[in-house]
């Protein structure tokens, strides 16, 4: 989901060097069949695609139906849509921050209630959701968003202690700045990594069945010492 | 740029813009100065691959190097390859780069089947030999000028192993050069490093290098990625003739008997200088300068190399490895495409500023006293006359620039003297 996201789309190729049969959702078409071609130029067995806007929770229980159908049995679920918003707008107009916090955090809800169960039925499966560092502390640059991927930990934190022991495992990604669309208006500096670093860790990370995972990996002590700061000094700092 | 859907912006931006690939061109043609650089890296899918013919379709951003990873393991390799893999295929067409086996296969160019081309007014030409041919000739070798090249279809070959059967020939002096390159016309690979320091009965000493594709089945395993990097940069005074001429004389001699072969991995064959990145730090803050010529059969070959090989072993600027090569006589495709038959040579130079700027005009001078040229793509200094006498038909080409489209080169050589 959000297959046209850098950093899916870098995970998929990984993947469609070993053969796998896809399943890719996005709201662009052309991207989409971009994307496709990509990876079944790679080696992938097969791709199916569905067009549609995932923040329309309506949507997601047929969506998601079809792609158990398509691919017989899901073995993988990789959430990767979102948007990094604008906190100058999302501060002064709540409807703005309401649409960020709809695309980051109910949509990838609704799907990982959906998932969560069939893997669960399953007694199998990984669902990787990409949250980010951003989720570890609120700080005023981009609160908003820090929100919505915040509170997507916890509740992957609650889902995880539900279902690992039915055999599901949760993982959550928490990617530091990658150079993707998404940052392009960024000024680039020595922490951006490239996303396929990224998608080679998420991999990493489900071969070893970690539950949380920060990358690259030095993204985990940075965020140590940030949620460490006590609130007397955060509150006066610029972050 | 991530979608080839990006362009064009809705909004063209007042200042022109140019496109550019992997940065790898060691002059001003992916430069441009108070413009908007439309960088292409991320248009790095592939589209479609056919194993039956080889014939891959890729977005042009993609690098000779992510070709390769890909081609290798299914047994094909590219059809030209220049001396880094770190180029991206829009690069090669856009500069229709060259390699060791130009004497019998030309071009990159002439190995492309279509691409497509996008214009700033939202034109979108798929050209062809047959399809659009007037764009497809100005586009290869068209420095990017004439729109943004999104995606390419170009014929790799099959191959049977990674390795390459290799003889390299120690020379001395251009005759020798000239005859081993006779000998060797139907070698697929042919190239020589030279020696553009030793002097005296040491004059143009080289090694002659020939290869071709092993033909005996060997696992086409993928490469491993480089993982040397050259850490600081180098002080000025750590390249000087001495330090230079130790190492090209420790190069000459580490072959010791006249005449070597032997298998050898394709990377190092092809990109010995890849296995370290950033290599280019070696030549300090500064940086360096490339020359590249090429001197037609017609106006005494010979003469015209040994007349730059003399400037430059006298000014005592030369750096290691300078390389030779003789071109075929295969048409290049592009309206501004460089190689011509003849010898080509082509060479680093520390920048230590009016020294070398000097030289440089000195053997741009030499080269169009023997009808040559110099390549576009390695030039930094070049003056807008010797451009426009070297490329004449630059008048004809400025008809395909895009009128959105510059770069720092091309305002470099068509300002009026």
């Amino acid at each position: 989901m959000g297959a046209t996201s850098a950093i899916a789309i870098a995970t998929c190729r990984r993947l469609a060097a070993r053969n796998a049969n896809f399943y890719l959702v996005a709201r662009s078409e052309p991207k989409l069949q971009a994307v496709a071609a990509d990876l079944l130029t790679r080696g992938a067995s097969a791709v199916t695609l569905n067009v549609m806007d995932l923040d329309d929770p309506a949507q997601h229980p047929p969506m998601l139906a079809s792609a158990a159908a398509a691919l017989g049995q899901i073995d993988l679920a990789l959430i990767a849509h979102g948007v990094l918003g604008d906190q100058q707008q999302a501060q002064s107009d709540y409807s703005s921050a309401e649409a960020i916090l709809r695309t980051n955090l109910l949509s990838p809800i609704s799907l990982c209630t959906w998932l969560g169960n069939y893997f669960a039925a399953q007694r199998s499966g990984v669902l990787a959701v990409i949250s980010s560092v951003a989720g570890d502390r609120g700080r005023q640059s981009n609160y908003v968003y820090g929100t919505s991927k915040g509170a997507l930990n916890i509740f992957l934190d609650g889902l995880r202690n539900r279902v690992d022991r039915l055999g599901v495992q949760v993982l959550t990604i928490r990617p530091g700045f990658v150079a993707t669309p998404m940052t392009a208006h960024l000024r680039r500096n020595a922490l951006f990594a490239d996303p396929d670093t990224i998608a080679r860790g998420i991999l990493q990370a489900i071969r070893r069945r970690k539950d949380v995972v920060y990358l690259p990996p030095v993204w985990a002590a940075i965020m140590f010492v940030i949620r460490g700061i006590p609130q007397a000094i955060f509150k006066k700092l610029n972050m | 740029m991530h979608w080839a859907s990006d362009f064009p912006p809705q909004s063209l931006p007042a200042t022109p813009m140019l496109p550019v690939g992997a940065g790898r061109s060691y002059g001003d043609v992916c430069l441009l100065d108070h413009g908007t650089l439309l960088t292409t890296r991320s248009l790095d899918r592939f589209c479609h691959f056919d194993p039956a013919t080889g014939i891959l379709r890729c977005e042009a951003g993609a690098t000779l190097a992510e070709i390769l990873e890909f081609a290798v393991p299914r047994g094909f390799f590219l059809p030209v390859t220049p001396g880094t893999k770190y180029v991206t295929v829009g690069g090669a067409i856009a500069n229709d780069v060259h390699g060791k086996n130009h004497h019998l296969v030309g071009t990159f160019g002439r190995h492309l089947l279509r691409f497509e081309l996008l214009r700033s007014d939202g034109t979108r030409l798929l050209c062809s030999p047959a399809q659009n041919p007037e764009w497809f000739r100005a586009t290869i070798g068209g420095m990017g000028l004439t729109g943004l090249i999104s995606w390419a279809e170009i014929r790799l070959r099959p191959i049977v192993s990674r390795q390459i059967r290799y003889q390299g020939t120690k020379f001395v002096g251009l005759e020798e050069f000239a005859a081993l390159s006779r000998a060797a016309a139907h070698s697929e690979y042919t190239v020589a490093w030279l020696d553009c320091v030793a002097r005296g009965r040491n004059f143009a000493r080289g090694i002659f290098m020939q290869g071709q594709h092993s033909e005996e089945p060997q696992p086409l395993r993928p490469s491993k990625p480089a993982h040397l990097t050259f850490p600081i940069d180098l002080p000025e005074f750590a390249l000087n003739p001495f330090s230079v001429g130790l190492f090209n004389a420790l190069y000459y001699n580490k072959q010791l008997a006249k005449q070597k072969t032997g298998f050898v991995d394709y990377e190092p064959f092809f990109y010995p200088l890849d296995s370290v990145l950033q290599w280019n730090r070696i030549y300090g803050k500064s940086g360096l300068l490339q020359f590249q010529c090429v001197i037609p059969w017609e106006h005494g070959t010979q003469s015209g190399i040994v007349r730059i090989l003399e400037a430059i072993t006298a000014s005592g600027l030369a750096s290691f490895l300078a390389v030779l090569k003789v071109f075929g006589d295969k048409p290049s495709p592009g309206l501004l495409s460089f190689p011509m038959p003849g010898i080509t040579l082509a060479l680093d130079f520390p920048i230590r500023q009016q020294l070398s700027f000097a030289l440089f005009d000195r053997l741009a001078r030499i080269t169009l006293e023997h009808g040559g040229k110099l390549y576009p793509a390695k030039d930094a200094r070049m003056t807008a006359p010797q451009f426009q006498a070297f490329y004449p038909q630059w008048r004809e080409f400025a008809q395909y620039v895009d009128p959105r489209f510059s770069s720092a080169f091309w305002q470099r050589v068509t300002q009026l003297a």
